[in-house]
């Protein structure tokens, strides 16, 4: 049965942009490999020579005129939304390097 | 009391002038304020604009579509310009976050007339099936306050179990319109994946998600898919397939339909009382007309495994547009990017999206994509190959909703299989991209509502709300109503 450790878990919590506290590393150790472990049972299923379902309707490409619509949302109203500042119509970031 | 009439009961009588839109409006907004302290199922009122909407339909005097001038409300993941969306989460709610456009759906519901009053808690993010781990609290199931209204789009079935609108919408990724529908004892429908456009609906997995209305009736069902489905522009997924006028092709028998009954869903566990309400529809069904059959869904068992890799696999695709940047938590003093972003998140998310972000990365991390997403997606192909050969053999399968009625509060918080296994019956259908739909079909000896979920074939959205129709017509559950005050 697959089971997880801290450091499996801190590093998934890493690559997901998580910061977690110590007890949520313990509870998410346990409760990960616990569905892990219950998502094991499909190994029981045969499933060579069968292709993987990505798009359940059959629907191929979605083709359409490549024309401008005009979106109720403005630049303005989208940058609203922002919790950061504008500045010049951008949203100013924190820095990347401290 | 107004708020409690159906949508046809409410148009007719709109059209004669007997009531106004205003009155109508009113009643809805007045309910939910004596009620919605007890169930908390409303999360966002947008009470003065519509009433103001109202007025205008009133002067206008028009009802030519049966919406014109009918209140309603939106789970709290669709958009609409200018009101509060905040998925109930802590991510969006801290600044709530005010949407600068309008969900395709509301859009549709807004030109045919109907009026958005405001919105219904939810599961954070969709994540969940008991409404419980809303950043608002959980909502109370209007037959039994100490029980949850299901989930995710709890909300929506409490606040129309309560009359507090003429219907609700919800979305269903892994039953979530048809478990609580179930719970609450009112109708909804889970459309066929790309009937209805899920543009400006907060995704939770989208290969999955499907928006879908909650009613008082089959037939009023049938009139809200009817105004929202069909091709959009804005959603690649949805179907160039007309739009046939459902609530124009109910009728009320069912002569020579081949009804399925699926072995796999009448197993060990299930309370009794449940199995005997859809046995008893089962009948209702044959006396009707329709022909009984007995069939197999082979993979039925391995639905909810299926489900919990590729769910949580898109949910980490999802998710990761939750950074603070151009919306949502932002955190204080970040030491630099990479920390605004784990604060913003680690603060912003709860317990059940973190969980589901997690297994998500994990499944779909380089050396495990192959043995857990692309495994999960084959064995959908099998689940949904079920299906096809089931609908050579049988026009419409019957099954329960869910193994049991509305579950106590807290029941099953500590385990979250326990909580995913609360989808058993709902799951299969969605690998599937079948429609599928929850009608009352009777109450529990503690006198909890019960809900039997029928499934067609894919664009078969008429006949399976005919046959629903045919069914509700025959039976006279969903007038029975709960007593809060």
């Amino acid at each position: 049965m697959t089971s997880l450790t801290k450091e499996q878990v801190l590093h998934i919590a890493k690559l997901a942009r998580l910061t977690l506290t110590s007890d949520e590393v313990t509870n998410m150790t346990k409760e990960l490999s616990s569905i892990l472990g219950y998502v094991e049972v499909l190994n029981e299923v045969n499933t060579s020579n069968v292709e993987p379902t990505a798009q359940v309707t059959g629907l191929k490409n979605a083709l359409r005129e490549d024309t401008v619509h005009a979106s109720e949302a403005t630049p303005d109203s989208l940058l609203a939304a922002s919790p950061l500042p504008i500045v010049e119509h951008q949203i100013q970031a924190p820095h990347a390097h401290g | 009391m107004l708020s409690a009439l159906t949508i046809s009961q409410a148009h007719d009588k709109l059209k004669k002038k007997e009531i106004s839109s205003v009155e109508l409006t009113t009643s809805c907004i007045e309910r939910i304020e004596s009620v919605d302290k007890k169930l908390n199922a409303v999360v966002h009122r947008n009470f003065d604009r519509a009433l103001i909407e109202a007025k205008k339909i009133d002067t206008a005097g028009k009802f030519d579509t049966p919406l014109t001038g009918i209140p309603y409300l939106a789970k709290d993941v669709y958009c609409e310009a200018g009101i509060p969306t905040t998925a109930c989460s802590n991510m969006l709610r801290n600044k709530d976050y005010i949407p600068p456009f309008d969900s395709t759906t509301t859009k549709r519901l807004k030109a045919a007339g109907a009026i958005s009053i405001g919105k219904t808690n939810t599961d954070e993010f969709t994540m969940g099936a008991s409404t419980e781990t809303s950043c608002y609290g959980v909502t109370r199931n209007p037959w039994d306050t100490s029980r949850v209204a299901g989930g995710s789009s709890g909300g929506s079935a409490a606040a129309v179990s309560a009359d507090e609108a003429l219907f609700a919408l919800g979305t269903d990724t892994g039953g979530s319109i048809r478990q609580p529908a179930s719970f609450c004892g009112i109708s909804g429908i889970r459309p066929t994946y790309g009937r209805t456009s899920r543009y400006g609906v907060m995704s939770m997995a989208s290969s999955l998600d499907t928006i879908g209305p909650m009613c008082k009736s089959i037939e009023d069902l049938a009139i809200v898919l009817e105004a929202i489905a069909g091709k959009d522009m804005m959603d690649g997924t949805t179907s160039e397939k007309p739009v046939e006028p459902y609530s124009k092709l109910l009728r009320k028998d069912v002569q020579g339909l081949r009804i399925g009954l699926p072995k796999e869903y009448f197993i060990d566990g299930i309370h009794p009382d449940v199995e005997q309400c859809v046995r008893a529809a089962t009948e209702t069904m044959k006396s009707l007309g329709a022909k009984i059959v007995d069939i197999s869904l082979p993979h039925t068992k391995y639905a909810v495994a299926t489900y919990y890799i590729l769910c949580p696999c898109e949910v980490s695709s999802n998710m990761a547009r939750y950074d603070g940047i151009r919306y949502g938590h932002t955190p204080n003093k970040p030491k630099d990017l990479i920390d605004y972003y784990q604060r913003a998140r680690s603060e912003g998310f709860g317990a059940e999206v973190k969980r589901r972000i997690m297994i998500g990365t994990y499944a779909l991390s380089a050396g495990y994509y192959d043995a857990y997403y692309v495994k999960a997606q084959k064995v959908r192909t099998l689940i949904r190959k079920d299906f096809d050969d089931a609908f050579s053999k049988v026009d419409l399968i019957l099954s329960p909703v869910s193994p049991h009625t509305a579950f106590t509060i807290g029941a099953n918080s500590n385990d979250p299989v326990a909580m995913y296994l609360e989808d058993v019956f709902t799951i299969a259908q969605v690998m599937a991209g079948i429609p599928c739909l929850s009608v009352p079909c009777g109450y529990s000896k503690e006198g909890l509502p019960i809900g039997l979920q029928m499934m067609g074939p894919q664009w078969g959205e008429a006949g399976l709300l005919s046959a629903a129709y045919a069914y509700q017509n025959a039976t006279e559950w969903q007038r029975k109503k709960p007593h809060v005050s």
